[in-house]
């Protein structure tokens, strides 16, 4: 484990992607194999199960350091890190600290798999002793470990690309190998990247290939006949598989078969050997057709998380899928040929095949870029946030690849708030007061409606934190009340009308347009404009 | 009334009617050390160590009406004993004892408790009241001893040179950037400095303090000169073109803010280590214990934790005071983090 925690140290701390992937490198080519399988585990999101809660640890490193429990959140909240503000408390006065005699990282992991059923005090006295013999930076790893979560500033396709020099095989190919349902424990590194022979795994996905946004004009793609539009949905992208059984993927590699009953049965009725690509979205209820039955996504979000969903839940907030992609026909994987023969087998496909819940993504025709500038217009009438352009001719890639698939989105809705509370942020953010919330006036009340946490500079987060530590009104606890006196200009995708808010509305991925230093507060927009915004663009079903 | 009264001015002494540290231009000013969120303009009159004589002049104006004094030779003034103490944060830095009609009150400006070999020890004071800063005041910030940063320092220079990179340090021109050109004298590698920070050291120099040869960065300076070498530069000089002087270099921050991964990550800095001018949070509880003051004002930092540790934890009277400190080198973001 301390050549893990080395290699967490310095991809985490380097700020070039060369560096990174030299250090990723030279550990692929040096760990032990089991240590290098739940490394890959690690930075592709896998981890086991949690052994112990985070209130557990944050009572431990207490009780070793004394720490009365108001200042260890005084010390959480500045350093915006649980694991490693344990790890700054509790290594202090470590400094004989014996790295060489930690246990590898597969055996440190055997280890919490081992404890999940062990009583508490075993847990505790486990945890205990290791902080003991920690440096911070193998504690900052243990507790990472623990706690899961491991954004530490590597992709997982630096990680790919460092695989793919360590053993000459195409990071196309691994990344494919790495994903989908393997268990760390029970897989040797020969199978998992060597050999492949995972794909046995019959719930495999494929990777994602991801769009980047466009940011010219449309027509320096050339001519329009070489492209295929459609609506930008605003879902969560999944990956639909019919093998030996039923497997949906989110995009986050995320295995969401049981949170989705309404696509059970599918198995039955499409080819087994068959994978969609497209878009998990929220239906009103007895939907049959889209757009003009998606539901909003603060329904679909509230639905995902559930697990276990209720017959209630299932009636009010329904899932579908809008299908624009066939990966694999008849157990073949067909990402090589063309999108529009793949089209034309989707088309086919789904005529054949009609489910409830199952939709094709419609294309949307233009005879030049012009008209089709003036129909993305109207995306949000589609319940669209824009336009996805697809090269006809496309083969579907791994990743996020420049060139063939372009997200082209619609402007944001805009309205300009007071700041009224902060909070410091996470990560590099740490200390600083980064996540605020924000009102809008109601006669003379302020009236909060969202919280954003991006869109300003460094350079402009370091003024409004030197403003909020000047003008917060409590001393203690993460949150402050300031003064309300900024104003921003707070962009949005989509509105839609909620209970669970005081402003009777929630937003669609809301962040800081920009700094209106232009503006007193006496001029920020009402409730009621906010109520307007509503009416004309958000989706009226949704309470 | 009390002998030290916190106004919007800053800390004042009616019975000696001088103002310490103040931040608006008042008849008297007190000034613990050079550093600007604690020496500001346009007083009629100034008192300091002697050793902070050459950096106030060059700071505040040649012509300003100084008077500078040692450490532990009582001053009086009217009914009241003024005496200054080494600080230990940068060369000159004192702390003020002010004692009259039975109260010792102690304003520690900025200090620290390791030896630097520099800015001469910091040494305990007896008094009733304390003002203590606590830019660090929470135990999350505890540091290493120095020369085990000094070892990494010089350990990361010699990676460089092997990769044939300068190396380029932020640090904030008086006081960190005079301690790290003794951490790396031990490299043997020139050390070439920023006109800012040159022009602090000619001010030390000047005030007799005796410094490692260095070498002043000018228009004349070619790549070629530092190449493989040592710059200093102050943080604002990060990520801007007179960096082309260095060539191919990498960069690193000096900071107790570089304590924390998040802050590390925030300067984008291919390094950052953590070297302080402050008292970390067992100092600041070990300098409390050692004074014996019965009540402790905490200024600036993390005030309101840092009191509330010591009322509830160390049974002692303690208070957080608004003040306008914690400007200059203590920004965790605006200097890139040269505290």
């Amino acid at each position: 484990m301390k050549a893990f925690a080395q290699l967490v140290q310095q991809v985490g701390s380097s700020t070039k992607t060369n560096e990174k992937l030299q250090a990723l490198l030279q550990y692929f080519q040096t760990a032990d194999d089991a240590d290098k399988v739940w490394t890959i585990a690690i930075f592709s999101g896998r981890r086991p199960r949690r052994f112990v809660n985070t209130r557990m640890l944050t009572d431990c490193c207490i009780e070793l350091t004394q720490t009365p429990a108001w200042l260890f959140e005084e010390c959480y909240h500045t350093v915006g890190d649980l694991a490693e503000t344990i790890a700054l408390l509790a290594t202090q006065k470590n400094t004989a600290a014996i790295p060489e005699a930690l246990p590898s990282l597969s055996q440190l992991i055997a280890s919490f798999i081992s404890l999940q059923k062990a009583d508490e005090e075993t847990r505790k006295a486990f945890i205990l002793h290791h902080w003991q013999q920690m440096d911070f930076d193998a504690c900052f790893v243990f507790n990472k470990l623990i706690t899961g979560g491991f954004r530490i500033g590597v992709s997982q396709q630096t990680m790919v690309n460092a695989l793919q020099k360590a053993t000459g095989i195409d990071a196309s190919v691994l990344a494919h190998r790495i994903s989908g349902n393997w268990d760390p424990s029970n897989t040797s590194f020969a199978e998992l990247v060597l050999s492949g022979d995972t794909t046995a795994d019959s719930s495999k996905p494929y990777p994602f290939y991801l769009a980047y946004p466009l940011a010219t004009e449309p027509e320096t793609l050339g001519p329009i006949a070489d492209w295929q539009a459609e609506w930008k949905w605003d879902g969560i992208r999944g990956q639909v598989i019919v093998r030996d059984a039923l497997y949906i993927w989110s995009r986050g590699e995320e295995l969401l078969t049981d949170h989705l009953p309404e696509f059970h049965g599918w198995e039955k009725s499409l080819p087994a050997g068959t994978v969609l690509d497209g878009e998990i979205v929220a239906l009103l209820p007895d939907a049959n057709s889209i757009p003009e039955h998606i539901g909003p996504f603060a329904q679909l979000q509230t639905r995902i998380n559930r697990k276990i969903v209720s017959k209630k839940l299932l009636q009010q907030s329904p899932v579908g899928f809008i299908a624009y992609d066939l990966l694999e026909w008849k157990s073949e994987d067909i990402r090589q040929t063309p999108l529009s023969e793949r089209r034309a087998l989707l088309e086919q496909l789904l005529q054949e095949h009609p489910l409830p819940g199952l939709f094709i993504s419609p294309v949307v025709t233009a005879d030049d870029w012009t008209s089709l500038t003036e129909q993305r217009r109207y995306s949000r009438d589609q319940k669209a946030e824009g336009l996805m352009l697809k090269r006809c001719n496309s083969v579907y890639q791994t990743g996020r690849k420049i060139g063939d698939w372009w997200k082209w989105k619609i402007e944001p809705l805009t309205i300009d708030a007071v700041m009224i509370y902060a909070q410091k942020g996470h990560g590099r953010r740490s200390n600083l007061y980064t996540d605020y919330t924000f009102a809008v006036r109601d006669g003379d009340k302020l009236v909060s409606f969202t919280k954003a946490y991006s869109g300003l500079t460094d350079k402009e987060f370091a003024e409004v934190d030197a403003f909020v530590k000047k003008h917060a009104i409590e001393k203690f606890g993460p949150v402050r009340t300031v003064k309300p006196e900024l104003v921003f200009e707070i962009a949005f995708e989509g509105i839609a009308a909620s209970n669970r808010h005081k402003s009777g509305v929630a937003l669609r991925f809301p962040r800081i347009n920009r700094w209106r230093k232009d503006k007193p507060a006496t001029e920020i927009n009402t409730l009621d404009d906010l109520k307007q915004l509503l009416q004309q663009y958000g989706n009226s079903s949704s309470k | 009334m009390s002998l030290i009264q916190f106004t919007d001015k800053g800390l004042y002494c009616p019975a000696g009617d001088f103002y310490i540290d103040p931040w608006r231009p008042v008849q008297r000013a007190v000034i613990t050390h050079a550093h600007s969120d604690h020496a500001r303009w346009g007083s009629a009159r100034y008192l300091s160590h002697h050793l902070s004589k050459g950096m106030l002049r060059q700071r505040l104006g040649q012509d300003i009406a100084l008077q500078t004094i040692g450490w532990e030779e009582p001053l009086r003034i009217h009914d009241v004993e003024l005496t200054l103490f080494p600080a230990g944060h940068i060369v000159g830095s004192s702390m003020v004892r002010v004692a009259a009609h039975g109260e010792t009150w102690l304003i520690t400006g900025d200090y620290k408790l390791e030896d630097d070999g520099l800015s001469t020890a910091w040494q305990p004071v007896a008094c009733t009241h304390m003002v203590t800063e606590c830019t660090f005041g929470l135990p999350i910030y505890q540091w290493q001893p120095q020369q085990q940063v000094y070892n990494e320092m010089c350990t990361w220079v010699a990676q460089n040179q092997q990769q044939q990179c300068t190396s380029v340090f932020y640090a904030y021109s008086l006081g960190k950037a005079q301690r790290i050109q003794r951490a790396l004298a031990a490299t043997g590698l020139r050390i070439w400095l920023h006109g800012a920070i040159a022009n602090a050291n000619e001010a030390l120099q000047a005030d007799g303090i005796v410094l490692p040869e260095c070498h002043r960065i000018t228009a004349d300076t070619s790549k070629a000169d530092c190449e493989g070498q040592i710059v200093i530069a102050p943080p604002s000089a990060a990520g801007s073109s007179w960096l082309k002087k260095a060539g191919r270099y990498r960069d690193a921050n000096c900071s107790g803010w570089m304590q924390v991964r998040g802050n590390k990550r925030r300067n984008n800095s291919d390094a950052g280590f953590v070297l302080c001018d402050h008292a970390d949070w067992p100092s600041l509880l070990q300098a409390v214990q050692l004074c014996g003051a019965e009540k402790v004002y905490s200024t600036h930092g993390f005030t309101d934790s840092f009191s509330r540790y010591l009322r509830e934890e160390k049974n002692t009277w303690s208070e957080a005071v608004q003040t306008q400190y914690g400007g200059e080198e203590d920004a965790i973001e605006t200097t890139g983090g040269a505290a």
